[in-house]
């Protein structure tokens, strides 16, 4: 029994163990972005504070768990009934006021002081003073994309967001309103911030300020229907002239290229431009994503899969393939039409 | 009743049982009939027992289909259906049934009394319950309605809108779930308030509020909360199916509606809910962990308060479900305080646990086995439960695998190990046998194991930013491996339940002979005999202390010299 209890003890003490490692080697690597989008790899004021916080918070859970299993195991070894033959009731103790008013007492302190330092943070991150030099956008989910404004810069971008990186001396964070069009989604790149929720008919807020450049990864965290699992997010932190470049080709109309006119033709007369936007062209829907500036991102169905010629392809030909249950519909399109249709777009730089 | 006729089961009954067609219509014409407490008490265990194979069976397929980047084990719809409904089986069939299967049977025989105060009342809640239950899983079959296939709620166990409204849930699947939750709601309710009067007016001679066992406060308290939460569930269901078929505009975002609203709604009962169901549990630690101890529960009023205490500051958390939802940060730092006072009361239980076991004698029987794993797991669960507390921390946290890995550590850890400790304590006097030691120690120590397998490590996905309710996800975001090992985890602790399974069955047939008392226990069941007659006690006991059974046996140190 003995030999049992120990093993239970070191099992979950074993896997906690684990869960530091993981911490420790995150830690280690919490420069810049990374695939894995660890809250312990933060690379943005809000992600950082709400690190620091966390550590705090697990150094003192950490702390009461090592006292309070300790003295469970303590109990467990000491008080166990040694031999099945001692039959003896032991003395028989009813409460104690002193001890009871102890563990009630310490407890409410340690509550006071982590309600104390959890709202200094609230503040601190809720209502930090926006910048005069922070970029506005507007952020609105969809099933199952994402649609990225810019007001100030007349730019409509889709499922990959760019922003500028934000200087410490000179920030530049980009605040982001937050909407939905249809049903509740949630915004979250782990590395850059929490997460807040898109609800119709509502507006919410959140603020980024990367200090690190690169391409961070985060996805919907509210379940929002069938392809809720791809409905991914990838933000672009762009260095000052990588920004700048970015923004001057987002500004500009599509590309008219008359080799691919039978493209178009078949982008125009089939039902495709009902739901996508084209600058400078008919196509003027908007229940799907705007395809001025396709080939500027990087993936295809809102991170579903990598943008190359034949996953734009087969996307057009059967959305199911990617993203079964995206509200794209296959349009049975002939291979010819296929092939003219992804040329055209394939020119939309 | 066919079974009142005998004051004594057993060697009185002359005619031999035949197994005649008439002679088992009969019999499930008495389980069918009946308004006795422990006919339906068992009836209320059975049910959740059987929809814990059930939700674990769809558990299963959701590992499956999680354990690789990728995987296509189940279409993204039906993994949407499987966890929606794995949700919602797991709190309101057998979360909400437990309990009052444990309720039922024991509080009558704990007080003293012959049965529950209102015994149709009682039948008709299970019944409701039990037909609540069929009326959710019929949505397999008639949910497709007009679509054509076979059709289950996909929205969550949450179920938030506008994702229930008519434009984005077409079809008859969400109503099946609405429809469901209302009348196993009904049912509930109706079980709530039997067990306030009963424990309020039925207890025996001498049998003062401050006498009750432990269990009884703790269902009533719970009693309580039931009647406060479901209420506005029920009123939320109503208006959902009003917005979808009576053209209101509640929760119809396009129309000016809330979406917030519903949160408000569902959380306002759900978090509450959370202490329904663990507050019984929580009452079954309270019988086993004195008893096997060989020592008074310590601080038997704390204890009470704590509960009630408990109950009381459950009603002003429920926000901290919606700290993502875009509350003022006055709101959100309200809900950070009340969410932490919290665990005033309950760290408050734990160390009188602690202190009960502390200078006793420990027999780790089966029982206590559980009860030990479940001080333990409650613990973890309630200081991953603080984390969550930290408002900026949820902002992260939130959604994330890290909340699944926390409330199944309560949800399991803590209330499913109790379900086990309570069975294998009161199966003997439910059926006059022992459930096997054997194979109850296999089935600890596989659960065990399985539990700490998947949920200790399903905390790390969550860290490392894997969102809840994703039907599969990409090989770079280095989630594989972790998701394999839960995956093992959850196979070994549907393994250890088919162990318990058999144990029930086998136990049933040829388990020991239990005896009135097998546990040396103090409470007023185990001086009926096993399994107790339909009128429970042939004369109406007077009790003169908690522990009745103690003064009896030790008539030279009873224990109302002390209380």
């Amino acid at each position: 029994m003995l030999t049992k209890c120990l093993r239970c003890v070191f099992l979950s003490a074993k896997s906690w163990l684990l869960l530091a490692t993981v911490f420790i080697w995150q830690t280690a690597f919490a420069e810049g972005p990374s695939a894995t989008p660890s809250i312990f790899a933060p690379a943005s004021t809000p992600a950082n504070s709400i690190y620091g916080l966390s550590l705090f918070v697990l150094s003192i859970t950490g702390a009461i768990f090592v006292t309070v299993a300790g003295l469970l195991a303590f109990v467990i070894f000491r008080f166990r009934q040694h031999g099945q033959d001692d039959t003896s009731e032991p003395a028989q103790i009813y409460g104690s006021t002193q001890v009871e008013l102890a563990w009630t007492v310490i407890p409410i302190l340690i509550v006071v002081v982590l309600f104390l330092t959890t709202a200094r943070m609230i503040f601190a991150i809720q209502d930090a003073t926006k910048p005069k030099a922070a970029l506005d956008v507007t952020a609105i989910g969809h099933q199952f994309w994402w649609e990225f404004n810019y007001p100030k810069l007349g730019i409509h971008a889709v499922n990959e967001l760019h922003v500028p990186l934000s200087n410490p001396e000179s920030p530049t964070p980009t605040y982001i309103k937050l909407l939905s069009a249809d049903v509740i989604h949630s915004f979250w790149v782990p590395q850059l911030a929490g997460k807040t929720d898109m609800i119709p008919n509502n507006v919410n807020s959140t603020w980024i300020d990367p200090h690190h450049p690169g391409v961070y990864v985060g996805q919907c965290a509210q379940f929002c229907g069938v392809e809720h699992a791809k409905m991914l997010l990838r933000v672009y932190v762009d260095t000052p002239d990588q920004f700048a470049a970015w923004v001057k080709n987002q500004q500009q109309p599509a590309v008219n290229d008359a080799s691919v006119a039978e493209g178009r033709h078949v982008f125009e007369t089939q039902a495709c431009m009902n739901c996508h936007t084209i600058a400078g062209t008919a196509a003027t829907g908007r229940f799907g994503p705007d395809l001025t500036h396709l080939m500027s991102r990087d993936t295809l169905a809102s991170g579903a899969m990598a943008n190359t010629k034949e996953n734009l392809r087969e996307w057009i030909r059967n959305p199911d393939t990617f993203k079964e249950g995206s509200l794209m519909p296959a349009m049975q399109l002939n291979d010819q039409q296929l092939d003219q249709v992804t040329a055209y777009l394939e020119t939309l730089k | 009743m066919a079974d009142s006729t005998y004051p004594i089961p057993g060697p009185l009954e002359t005619t031999p049982r035949r197994w005649s067609q008439a002679a088992v219509l009969e019999w499930l014409n008495s389980w069918v009939v009946t308004v006795d407490h422990k006919k339906l008490g068992i009836l209320y265990m059975v049910y959740a027992i059987f929809f814990l194979l059930v939700g674990g069976a769809e558990a299963i397929a959701i590992r499956i289909q999680l354990i690789q980047p990728n995987m296509h084990f189940i279409s993204p719809q039906v993994f949407n259906r499987l966890f929606t409904m794995h949700g919602t089986t797991m709190v309101f069939l057998v979360g909400m049934t437990y309990i009052f299967g444990f309720a039922n049977y024991l509080i009558p025989l704990m007080i003293g009394a012959r049965d529950m105060a209102f015994p149709r009342l009682n039948a008709l809640s299970f019944w409701l319950t039990f037909f609540g239950g069929i009326l959710l899983y019929y949505s397999f079959i008639g949910g497709g309605g007009l679509y054509g296939q076979g059709n289950a709620p996909d929205v969550t166990w949450w179920a938030y809108a506008p994702l229930t409204s008519r434009a984005f849930s077409p079809g008859h699947s969400t109503d099946y779930w609405a429809l469901s939750l209302i009348v196993t709601g009904f049912g509930t309710i109706g079980a709530a308030v039997n067990v306030i009067a009963t424990a309020l007016c039925m207890r025996c001679k001498g049998m003062t509020l401050m006498r009750l066992p432990l269990l009884v406060w703790l269902n009533m308290v719970t009693a309580f909360l039931a009647l406060l939460a479901i209420t506005p569930l029920t009123a939320a269901q109503i208006m959902l199916l009003i917005d979808r078929y009576l053209g209101g505009h509640f929760f119809d975002t396009q129309a000016g509606g809330s979406a917030v609203i519903w949160a408000h709604f569902f959380w306002i009962f759900g978090h509450p809910e959370v202490y329904v169901l663990v507050l019984p549990a929580f009452a079954i630690a309270n019988e086993v962990i004195p008893v096997f101890s060989r020592k008074a529960i310590f601080g038997y009023p704390a204890m009470v308060a704590a509960s009630v205490g408990i109950a009381f500051v459950s009603l002003g958390v429920w926000a901290h479900h919606m700290f993502t939802i875009g509350m003022t940060s006055v709101g959100n730092a309200f809900f950070v305080l009340s969410t932490m006072l919290v665990g005033i009361p309950t760290g408050i239980k734990i160390f009188n646990w602690l202190a009960t076991m502390w200078g006793g004698k420990i027999r780790f029987a089966t029982p206590m086995l559980f009860c030990t794993a479940f001080v333990l797991q409650f613990l973890l669960a309630g200081l991953t439960g603080i984390m969550l507390a930290v408002a900026p921390w949820d902002w992260q946290l939130h959604n994330s695998y890290f909340v699944i890995a926390h409330f199944h550590y309560v949800l399991v850890g803590a209330i499913v190990f109790c379900i086990f400790a309570g069975i294998y304590y009161w199966y003997p006097k439910v059926t006059g046998r022992m459930l096997s030691e054997k194979l109850g120690k296999w089935h600890f120590w596989l659960f065990i194991i399985g539990f700490h397998v998947t949920f200790d490590v399903m905390h790390i996905p969550g860290l490392l930013g894997m969102p809840r309710s994703i039907y599969t996800y990409g090989a770079d975001r280095g989630w594989g491996t972790l998701n394999m090992i839960v995956s093992i985890g959850g196979i070994i602790q549907a393994i250890a339940v088919l162990v318990f399974a058999w144990n029930l069955i086998w136990s049933y047939f040829k388990g020991k002979e239990a005896g009135n008392d097998p546990w040396d226990a103090w409470t007023l069941e185990w001086a009926t005999p096993s399994p107790p007659p339909a009128y429970n006690f042939a004369t109406d006991p007077v009790v003169t202390s908690r522990r009745p059974l103690w003064d009896l046996k030790h008539p030279d140190d009873p224990d109302w010299k002390y209380e």
